[in-house]
């Protein structure tokens, strides 16, 4: 079974996030990058189908920066193969990256076809598409995102998924291979991988690197975003002070208020 | 005339005869078995445990010979430093009656015919019995925890027994034998009184004599055979372990990728299991243990010496072959806190923290990590910090200082300041920080920190089997430190300490002290930089942090602290080389609480803390003690009747003006 | 002549969602400032009754195929396309829910429209749609105007009040013909129940909700204590699901539950914008967190920057006092 795994780079979150000078971007010099937490999950719930059903899996990475931990990362988890999309700007934005994914996985040699690709349902910077509708419908495939279940039965050409509803409910799915899907969660939490077995995977293993050609109708339009700012907080909670004693009265009094006692 | 036993006909052979071959046998048993051993434990990795051979030999002297580390437990030690010399002059004297009567031709007299070497032996002997009556006792009455009454003890109790008493015996009967009145014998003649009076006459004496002799040569062979396959194998692994012990404070294994199957283990780490004498020191003194875990450091090295006696290269199935999961749960391997009091009541040196990381590198490398442990990899990993909070953040904690500390990578420095995660991120410590900061400062102090360019030290995730990512950290902060200028290096955070000054190679071989900040604060009281402007006059205890005391022997500079901010000082019930430990280090600050609530090892210890008459305070100078000891006086509802505060606090508050 | 503005009519297991009358609401208000109309398309099988509750809109197009009878999001967006290039609207606005998910990002490829996702406020600005999105686990806000005719708009729960999109009146209702595949290549085959828990928490007063801040398992325990005091239960965020710590019938938020008690304290919960849809209109928050910086503070109404561990003990034993309390003096 061929399995491809998309997997991005977004800002890190845990660094304060800043501004541009001119406003309508983060600023890049406090910025770090980091694997976007779901294709974490897609990447993980493609190893474990690997140890299920046996087969390949390739992890593909537009560049960007610390993307090449990521992918010798993915490399010591038991990925196969790992491959670098470079040349061309950094995807600027989920539209462009996806349809320059989409270029990689047609014009570079031995990707496609494959049986299933995964990568995240969603991605704290997806402002202008979704990552897994986009690559379906450029490649035609059928697709299913908030996807935390997989199965597969390669003779009929059908995989069998689990799709997250409200109030804790799932949708059995049964879809047509090849498809591409989009998890929400890997049946088992991503894995950990050493330190160690990561720096033998940088020493005995490599990336590989591609070049896409710019696309000859240049491409997806870029959203232009006229601003960016921290949201304005328009609320924030009355806040208690005191020892946990003290703020236990006070709560007990304003329930007590409300008739909720 | 007292008869030869080598010479006397038996069967038709003469007496040599038989003993040659009974010799034979047991030496073949003997030395087959101990020759599989041996064979069995070079398949192991390598160790080099042959440096330093005078300091060896002095832990041989003060170990073996005196026995210094049973003396521990007084009353069980004395008597174990007797049987001990018991042994080793009844071990002489039999060596010296199987060459005598082994080689007729041989021109020596028997040992029982020289007269000081008989009183000697004969005096040990006496001692041995009362001794080994007491061992008995202990064990059979009044056990302490994890002293079992295996089979295997219940068997030497007796061999030593049949071994003391039929050489006593046997010159008992000697002397009845010989009619001498030899009042260089005084047990001896006591002995020959006892046979006299129960009407053993002269005639009867020499075949007496005999008996006993035979019974005492077979027992000492028989024994001998014996003992590579029970506990007493400890005689002859237990100096040999002592020699080869850990010279290195750190308590580390080699550098590897793990240990599972036995050949992944040094040979030295496997060794453990042979010298062990199941005494149940270890688990006496282990923290994990005590709070009802399921860890007991004496079962780990028990199973080790299963692992080995047990180990063939034919195994069907490869049923043994794996010693993490098979042989050893991983729940277990997690519980350690590596705080090293089970090797450092150890009397054969055993080492039980190396095999356990071993064992957890191997769980590591296998991504058998648990979730809360993983979490805290990746935060290190990323940003160096356990907290997953930004590396820029570090330094936030001087924000409500009104100054600024140098910046030791742009300025040089008198002593850099290595904070340490707990006491740059931690809420509940950062106002203790500041306060050291503070104090230093009005010391007039030059120090400096590293800001931004501070990571985790590494120590912890050493010792939680990432060996790794220590490796990458260690790297990482040798060439930040490198790149700043400083002198000399101090530390709040004992972890730290240990690893910088035991496994930072390229640091400590440098130009720089490393010291604890506790040691600092010593020698600015001593010098007078530091002058109280008060005497504290708190009833406190203070607890020895593990990795400043017991890895690296730092006990008293905290302690002149208290003496010079004029607090009086209660010492702990366990305190010193035999401090118990928080339940924080080895990484288990980032995992899942384990054992019952109400007996955790730091609820143990505040207990111990508060049970002490009128003390208010116990005192710290650990981050993770501190916050290990604040959240247990919460579960133990000691809140209020105990405070727990941190060594600087004490000194702010004595030199405030 | 400018086309108008929908709004895709989301309807899950028979009733239409609330976040269909949010989105009304705010189609409504741009259509309006426009001076375009308003058109709520439904898509489904047998689903013309559900029109009658959607007269906040000039008008609903629906359309009924087999094909729809079950969410299937390529299917529905496949649907919408259709329908959207038979009548050129303006702008389209889509629920962001787990129904709906994809149904806007597949369509706008489609159509080779911009799609813009994420949308917690659309306002007419000089006579053009701005669009305020949020980013980066809502660290970070972007202001979109689409230079385009044809928009398609994720729009996040909360925009706007359900109640301002609901309507007495019934709508005029026009059926549409749709193309879609022959064949569908994804194919819901049934759904399968959380085990069944004891209570429904959508139908709790009172709710106490333990976030990553509990740190562990036994700690749970202590949220249970207060939430029994109180005749409420206990619920959580998605990591403590995840955990195993709770069963997934108490999960809170956008896989989870939607929940609206009387009074609903935040214990150990950062306040990811995911949990945050899930909760945030409830009658009373008050958020227990150590990180004075945490999102929830945002949303709640009373707020404690303490350890969960510290004020979740003190607070059941206050409110027990309190009752006994209260029935002393009633006594």
């Amino acid at each position: 079974m061929k399995i491809i795994v998309l997997l991005k780079m977004v800002p890190d979150v845990v660094e304060e996030l800043q501004v541009s000078a001119d406003g309508t971007a983060l600023d890049t010099e406090s910025l770090r990058m980091i694997t976007n937490d779901l294709d974490n999950h897609a990447l993980e719930e493609a190893l474990l189908l690997k140890e299920k059903y046996s087969g390949t899996v390739t992890v593909v990475a537009l560049d960007a920066p610390e993307v090449d931990d990521a992918l010798f990362t993915a490399l010591a988890k038991g990925a196969d193969q790992a491959l670098k999309i470079t040349d061309g700007e950094a995807a600027s934005s989920t539209l462009s990256g996806a349809y320059r994914m989409i270029q990689a996985l047609s014009t570079v040699p031995g990707l496609l076809p494959a049986d299933l690709i995964l990568t995240g349902a969603q991605a704290i910077d997806d402002l202008d598409g979704m990552t897994a509708p986009l690559v379906a419908h450029f490649l035609r495939l059928p697709q299913l995102s908030i996807v935390t279940h997989v199965c597969v039965d390669s003779a009929a050409e059908k995989a069998t998924v689990w799709r997250e509803f409200p109030g804790g409910l799932r949708g059995e799915y049964e879809i047509r291979l090849p498809a591409v899907l989009g998890i929400q969660a890997a049946e088992k939490p991503p894995r950990y991988v050493a330190v160690s077995k990561i720096r033998a995977a940088m020493k005995a293993q490599a990336i590989q690197s591609a070049t896409v050609p710019a696309a000859a109708d240049g491409g997806p339009g870029v959203v232009p975003v006229e601003e960016m700012h921290k949201p304005e907080i328009t609320e924030h909670a009355q806040m208690l002070q005191g020892s946990p004693e003290e703020i236990a009265n006070q709560l007990s009094e304003i329930l007590a208020a409300r008739g909720l006692l | 005339m007292l008869p030869d036993p080598a010479t006397l006909p038996y069967f038709g052979m003469p007496g040599y005869f038989h003993l040659w071959v009974l010799t034979l046998i047991s030496f073949c048993v003997f030395g087959g078995c101990v020759l599989r051993h041996v064979r069995v434990l070079t398949r192991a990795r390598p160790e080099n445990r042959w440096d330093h051979i005078g300091k060896r030999i002095g832990l041989v002297v003060t170990n073996v010979l005196g026995q210094r580390r049973l003396l521990d437990e007084p009353l069980i030690g004395a008597a174990h430093l007797i049987i001990f010399w018991a042994f080793v002059a009844y071990a002489t004297t039999f060596v010296w009656n199987l060459l005598r009567c082994l080689i007729p031709a041989l021109a020596i007299p028997y040992p029982d015919d020289v007269s000081w070497v008989a009183f000697c032996v004969q005096i040990l002997g006496a001692l041995g019995m009362i001794a080994l009556v007491m061992a008995a006792v202990r064990r059979y009455i009044f056990p302490p925890v994890s002293l079992e009454r295996s089979w295997d003890a219940a068997i030497i109790l007796v061999l030593i027994a049949v071994v003391l008493l039929s050489s006593l015996s046997s010159a008992g009967f000697r002397l009845l034998a010989a009619g001498s009145a030899s009042s260089t014998q005084p047990v001896g003649k006591f002995v020959a009184a006892i046979f006299a009076s129960v009407g053993v006459s002269q005639s009867q004496a020499p075949n007496f004599f005999l008996r006993t002799w035979w019974i005492h040569m077979i027992t000492v062979l028989g024994f001998l055979a014996y003992l590579p396959f029970s506990k007493h194998l400890h005689l002859l692994a237990a100096p040999f372990s002592v020699f080869c012990a850990s010279l290195a404070p750190s308590k580390m294994s080699p550098a590897s990728e793990g240990a599972s199957r036995l050949e992944e283990f040094t040979w030295r780490e496997l060794f453990s299991g042979l010298a062990c004498a199941e005494c149940g020191r270890c688990d006496r003194a282990c923290p994990s243990f005590a709070s009802g875990d399921s860890l007991s450091p004496k079962e780990l090295i028990h199973r080790v010496k299963e692992f080995v006696l047990r180990w063939s290269e034919n195994a069907p199935g490869g049923n043994g072959k794996n010693f993490v999961g098979e042989m050893f749960l991983p729940e277990d391997i997690w519980s350690c806190t590596t705080c090293a009091s089970c090797m450092e009541v150890c009397p054969v040196f055993n080492e039980h923290i190396p095999l356990l990381i071993e064992m957890r590198r191997k769980l590591v490398s296998e991504g058998c990590v648990q979730p809360r442990l993983q979490e805290a990899f990746t935060n290190l990993v990323r940003y160096g910090n356990s907290f997953g909070q930004s590396e820029r953040k570090r330094a936030v904690w001087t924000q409500s200082l009104n100054f600024k500390p140098k910046d030791a990578r742009k300025e040089p420095v008198q002593w850099l300041w290595y904070l340490g995660e707990y006491a740059c991120y931690h809420p509940a410590l950062q106002g203790i920080t500041r306060a050291l900061a503070r104090t230093l400062r009005t010391a007039g102090v030059d120090y400096g920190i590293l800001y931004d360019a501070e990571r985790n030290s590494g120590n912890d995730v050493r010792r939680a089997g990432e060996e790794g990512l220590f490796q990458l950290l260690r790297q990482k902060n040798t060439t930040t430190l490198e790149q700043a200028r400083f002198n000399n290096l101090f530390t709040t955070d004992p972890h730290v300490y240990n690893t910088f000054r035991n496994e930072y190679p390229e640091l400590n071989h440098g130009r720089h002290r490393i010291v604890h900040y506790s040691e600092l604060l010593a020698t600015l009281f001593e010098q007078g930089q530091l002058r109280p402007s008060r005497q504290l006059r708190y009833r406190v205890t203070y607890h020895d942090p593990c990795y400043l005391g017991r890895y690296n022997g730092v006990y008293d500079p905290p302690r002149e602290v208290l003496k010079a901010v004029g607090v009086e000082l209660v010492e702990m019930p366990r305190s010193r080389r035999h401090s118990f430990c928080c339940g924080g280090g080895g990484g288990r600050v980032w995992m899942e609480e384990i054992g019952q609530a109400y007996s955790r090892p730091s609820e143990i210890r505040v207990r111990d803390a508060a049970s002490l008459n009128g003390v208010q305070c116990l005192v710290v100078s650990c981050p993770k003690d501190y916050v290990m000891f604040t959240d247990a006086l919460k579960t133990t509802g000691l809140e209020g009747k105990l405070a727990i505060r941190d060594l600087s606090e004490l000194v702010e508050e004595a030199v405030a003006a | 002549m400018a086309g108008n503005i929908w709004v895709l009519a989301e309807h899950w297991r028979g009733k239409v969602s609330d976040i269909t009358y949010e989105l009304l609401a705010l189609g409504r208000e741009i259509a309006r400032n426009l001076g375009v109309d308003l058109q709520a398309v439904l898509l489904g099988h047998e689903v013309r009754t559900l029109a009658q509750t959607l007269g906040a809109a000039s008008s609903v197009l629906y359309v009924d195929r087999e094909a729809l009878a079950a969410p299937v999001p390529e299917s529905f967006a496949q649907a919408l396309a259709s329908a959207m290039r038979t009548k050129n609207p303006q702008a389209v606005l889509i629920p962001l829910t787990n129904v709906s998910w994809e149904i806007g990002s597949f369509a706008a490829a489609e159509l080779d429209a911009v799609y813009i996702n994420a949308c917690k406020d659309v306002r007419l600005v000089d006579g053009k749609l701005q669009v305020r999105s949020v980013l980066y686990g809502g660290k970070m806000e972007a202001i979109v105007t689409p230079a385009e005719s044809l928009v398609i708009l994720g729009i996040l729960p909360g925009a706007r009040p359900a109640d301002q999109g609901r309507s007495e009146t019934a709508p005029m209702a026009e059926e549409l013909t749709v193309d879609l595949p022959a064949t569908a290549a994804v194919r819901l085959k049934r759904y399968l129940e959380p085990e069944v828990g004891d209570i429904d928490i959508s139908k709790q007063d009172v709710l106490v909700s333990v976030g990553r801040g509990i740190q562990n398992r036994d700690n749970v325990a202590l949220a249970e204590e207060l939430a029994r005091e109180l005749d409420g239960a206990v619920c959580g965020s998605r990591p403590v699901i995840d955990q195993g710590w709770l069963p997934l019938t108490r999960q809170v938020g956008k896989s989870g539950a939607v929940v609206k008690p009387k009074l609903y304290v935040a214990a150990g919960i950062s306040g990811a914008p995911e949990h945050v849809e899930g909760m945030k209109n409830s009658e009373l928050i008050i958020a227990v967190n150590s990180d004075p910086q945490a999102p929830i503070f945002n949303v709640a109404h009373y707020g404690i920057n303490a350890d969960v561990i510290d004020v979740l003990p003190a607070f059941t034993e206050a409110v027990r006092r309190r009752k006994k309390e209260v029935r002393t003096h009633a006594a």
